[in-house]
């Protein structure tokens, strides 16, 4: 299979903490692969490790065929977006500006930056309209969306979220959902996508990769987690959830 | 999609500015030493200004430009701005050169001090004829009647009732000494205020007290100075210190001066500068009784005199604070990053600010850059106004938050564009806040400048203090609240043009 990230032996400590023990992981091209996992099993760590916010302590991460270093690193993250829970939006900074930010760096023409914008506000639904205020006026979903229009403004080969709808009501998060989906299969992309939540993974994910104390438990569909678990935390994390679900 | 442009070219703009700025200060400071008058300088007290008047106005008449620093810090940055060829000349008092220039015993011979001050490349004039001392000063009338002109013709008068300061009960040159060497009888001793010792002895409450020999106090009040007919106190005659490179037609003018001022002369210059508030008119008495040509009057209008000030105070204060802003502002930035580096800038701004003023002062005049100049005024207002320009730039950027800081780096912008397009903005505001506190410290600060003869608002300050003055210092300190105010308020204005408005919600 073809696969766009990989990761061979991946390890990290905070500190004498082990975050995350060597990890052998790869990720499909155009597939949408879900982590998931108990609260600090270490999935915003692997995130981190990919888009080397963390350098790694051991372990190499290849992307396209590529090792990544720090040396391409620069490069190579403007073929990644990455979109957090609360945003990260810049608050001096208008939604369009924010999602322009990079184009304009770049030197794009001003009338390529105009299409991408038209093209961006029409997949993700945002008001064109409410391009120009600043993100303090703008709803929790709205940030969301702006959010993620800055991180496909250069058509990312892989997209990686960090619960982005972790802070968000249900109808707004259902909603997003759908729409996530949606962009997920048109633009054929390949992300990684981080949750608590196994509806989500289950709706979102092509696969899912079930995490626990920095290992990964299992990785398939939800159908292969729920009918072929590969350990007991794997069958009490999906019963946990399913508990929830009922009421 | 206009935004967009704008953003770049206000960027370029102020990155421009900043790049600029630099030549300008240089300029700006170096024009402000071109043209080459001889300085001279004075000490913060009435007597000095005026001997310093009184050569400006001496040298003038003959041609030469001359220029006066009033009222610089002491005998310290006296000395040095004289030894390091930054002024020409000054007025000094021989005790003075002996015990704290040279730290040599009193008894130093004219000569030797003449050899000792050659070898600084200094010369001394002769004497002008009065000495600055301790005196015992009474009543004309109860003198003439008692028949004492010395301290001896005390030793005979048991009655009378001596009101002496606290400082000179105390002094090791003072009282005690003093009763000993004369055996002067001890039973009639009270200790009193200066100030309130006049009083005394106007109304009769004391006889006898302490003061300095050439105090305008003494002509007013019409008392003598008793003769120190034993010498006990040590002498401080007022002479002038020069460089001996001035030209010799200058030297000649000034050693005309010699033997010309004696107490008495002195005590009634000294009075009619306290009176008029007006050194030149005192100037001006001296030559009017030395049948000397009158040197014209030249009383600058005060219109004239506030403008002369403020824009001196704007340069100082302006000037200082676009360095402190440029030399800040990356300070702060490296700060920011933590570590020992950050602890060592936090550290040093830090430990700049508790210098006292008048100590920062003394240090930076003897270096060879520095001087008596407005030079040395701008570096110690921007070693002052750093301070808060640097903490809050570091705090401002600290404070931003970390998803902010990531998503500026997994977006892929290089370090310096994140620095100039994301964090500086941020932390705009706090930056700003900085520079303004900065501003207005050294809009209040530059009036120290006048300690060093550099000008601004200062200047009024200093001779209405040493005046006692209080129109003359408001003259000063009116223009300089003002100032404050308006730079504050200007600031108000700056900071909604300057921090974007999306931090301002
Ligand atoms: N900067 C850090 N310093 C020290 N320990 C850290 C740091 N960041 C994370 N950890 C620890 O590493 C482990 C993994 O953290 P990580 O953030 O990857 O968990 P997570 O799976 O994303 O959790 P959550 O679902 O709550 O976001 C946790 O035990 C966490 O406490
Ligand atoms: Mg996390």
């Amino acid at each position: 299979m073809d696969s766009l990230v990989q990761l061979t032996g991946v390890s990290k400590t905070y500190g004498s903490a082990l975050a995350l023990h060597p990890t052998d992981l790869n990720f499909a091209r155009g597939k949408t692969t879900v982590l998931i996992g108990p609260s600090g099993c270490g999935k915003s760590t692997l995130l981190r490790l990919i888009i080397r916010l963390l350098d790694p302590d051991a372990g190499s991460i290849r992307f396209d065929g590529a090792t990544i270093t720090s040396e391409n690193i620069p490069e190579l993250r403007r073929r990644i977006g990455y979109v957090i829970q609360d945003g990260g939006l810049f608050p001096h900074l208008t939604a369009r500006k924010n999602v322009l930010l990079m184009a304009s760096h770049l030197r794009w023409p001003l009338p390529k930056m105009e299409t991408r914008l038209a093209e961006l506000c029409a997949l993700t639904r945002f008001p064109e309209s409410a391009l120009d205020r600043f993100p303090l006026e703008l709803s929790g979903g709205q940030r969301q969306r702006i959010s993620l229009m800055r991180a496909l403004m250069l058509s990312p080969e892989l997209l990686l979220l960090d619960e982005p709808l972790g802070a968000l009501d249900p109808l707004v998060r259902a909603a997003l959902q759908k729409d996530l989906k949606e962009i997920f299969a048109r633009l054929k992309q390949t992300a990684i996508l981080v949750t608590h939540d196994l509806a989500e993974a289950a709706y979102l994910g092509d696969e899912i990769v079930l995490m626990n104390e920095g290992r990964v438990e299992q990785r398939g569909t939800v159908d292969d987690l729920r009918m072929k678990p590969a350990s007991s935390f794997v069958t009490d994390f999906i019963n946990a959830q399913r508990g929830l679900a009922l009421i | 999609m206009k935004r967009i442009r704008k953003t770049g070219r206000q960027e370029r703009f102020l990155r421009k500015l900043f790049l600029s700025c630099f030549p300008v200060f240089l300029i700006a400071t170096s024009s402000l030493s071109a043209s080459e008058p001889i300085l001279i300088g004075s000490k913060k007290f009435t007597e000095s200004y005026v001997l310093a008047e009184i050569a400006k106005r001496a040298i003038e008449n003959a041609g030469v430009a001359t220029e006066h620093r009033q009222g610089m810090g002491g005998t310290i940055i006296l000395w040095q701005a004289l030894s390091g060829e930054q002024i020409g000349l000054y007025p000094e008092y021989t005790g003075t050169i002996s015990e704290e220039i040279l730290k040599a015993p009193p008894s130093l011979s004219a000569e030797e001090m003449r050899e000792r001050l050659a070898s600084f490349g200094v010369g001394i004039t002769g004497e002008l004829g009065f000495n600055n001392t301790y005196a015992l000063v009474m009543r004309r009338t109860i003198a003439e009647q008692k028949a004492i002109r010395s301290i001896s013709d005390l030793r005979n008068h048991p009655e009378l009732k001596l009101g002496l300061t606290h400082e000179f009960l105390d002094r090791r040159d003072g009282w005690g000494p003093l009763a000993e060497k004369y055996r002067l009888p001890t039973q009639n001793i009270v200790g009193i205020d200066h100030g309130l010792g006049y009083e005394a002895l106007r109304n009769g409450s004391i006889d006898v007290k302490d003061a300095y020999s050439t105090d305008a106090k003494i002509g007013e009040n019409d008392l003598i100075v008793l003769e120190d007919d034993l010498q006990f106190f040590p002498r401080y005659k007022a002479v002038f210190l020069y460089r001996l490179n001035l030209p010799p037609e200058v030297v000649a003018i000034l050693r005309r001066m010699e033997g010309t001022l004696d107490e008495k002369r002195m005590i009634q210059l000294n009075a009619e500068a306290e009176r008029t508030k007006d050194y030149a008119r005192a100037a001006d008495l001296y030559f009017r009784d030395a049948n000397s040509p009158r040197a014209t009057s030249i009383g600058e209008p005060f219109a004239h005199k506030l403008r002369r000030w403020t824009l001196r105070h704007l340069q100082l204060a302006g000037l200082s604070l676009l360095l402190s802003i440029l030399i800040g502002i990356p300070l702060g930035i490296a700060a920011s990053r933590g570590g020992w580096i950050g602890q060592v800038i936090l550290g040093f701004v830090g430990a700049v600010q508790t210098i006292p003023s008048l100590a920062l002062l003394a240090l930076l005049v003897p270096l060879p850059f520095f001087g008596i100049s407005v030079r040395t005024a701008i570096a110690a207002l921007f070693l002052y106004g750093l301070l808060p320009i640097v903490r809050n730039t570091a705090t401002g950027l600290q404070d931003i938050a970390q998803p902010v800081r990531e998503s500026a780096i997994a977006l892929g912008l290089e370090p310096a564009a994140r620095l100039w397009k994301i964090y500086l903005p941020i932390a705009s505001r706090s930056i700003l806040g900085g520079i303004k506190t900065s501003a207005v410290i050294n809009i209040a600060t530059a009036t120290l400048a006048a300690l060093i003869g550099a000008g601004g608002l200062g200047e009024p300050i200093l001779s209405g203090l040493n005046l006692n003055d209080h129109v003359t210092i408001l003259q000063g300190a009116i223009p300089a609240a003002v100032l404050a105010l308006l730079v504050q308020w200007g600031f108000d204005l700056l900071d909604r043009l300057l921090i974007p408005k999306g931090l301002r919600l």
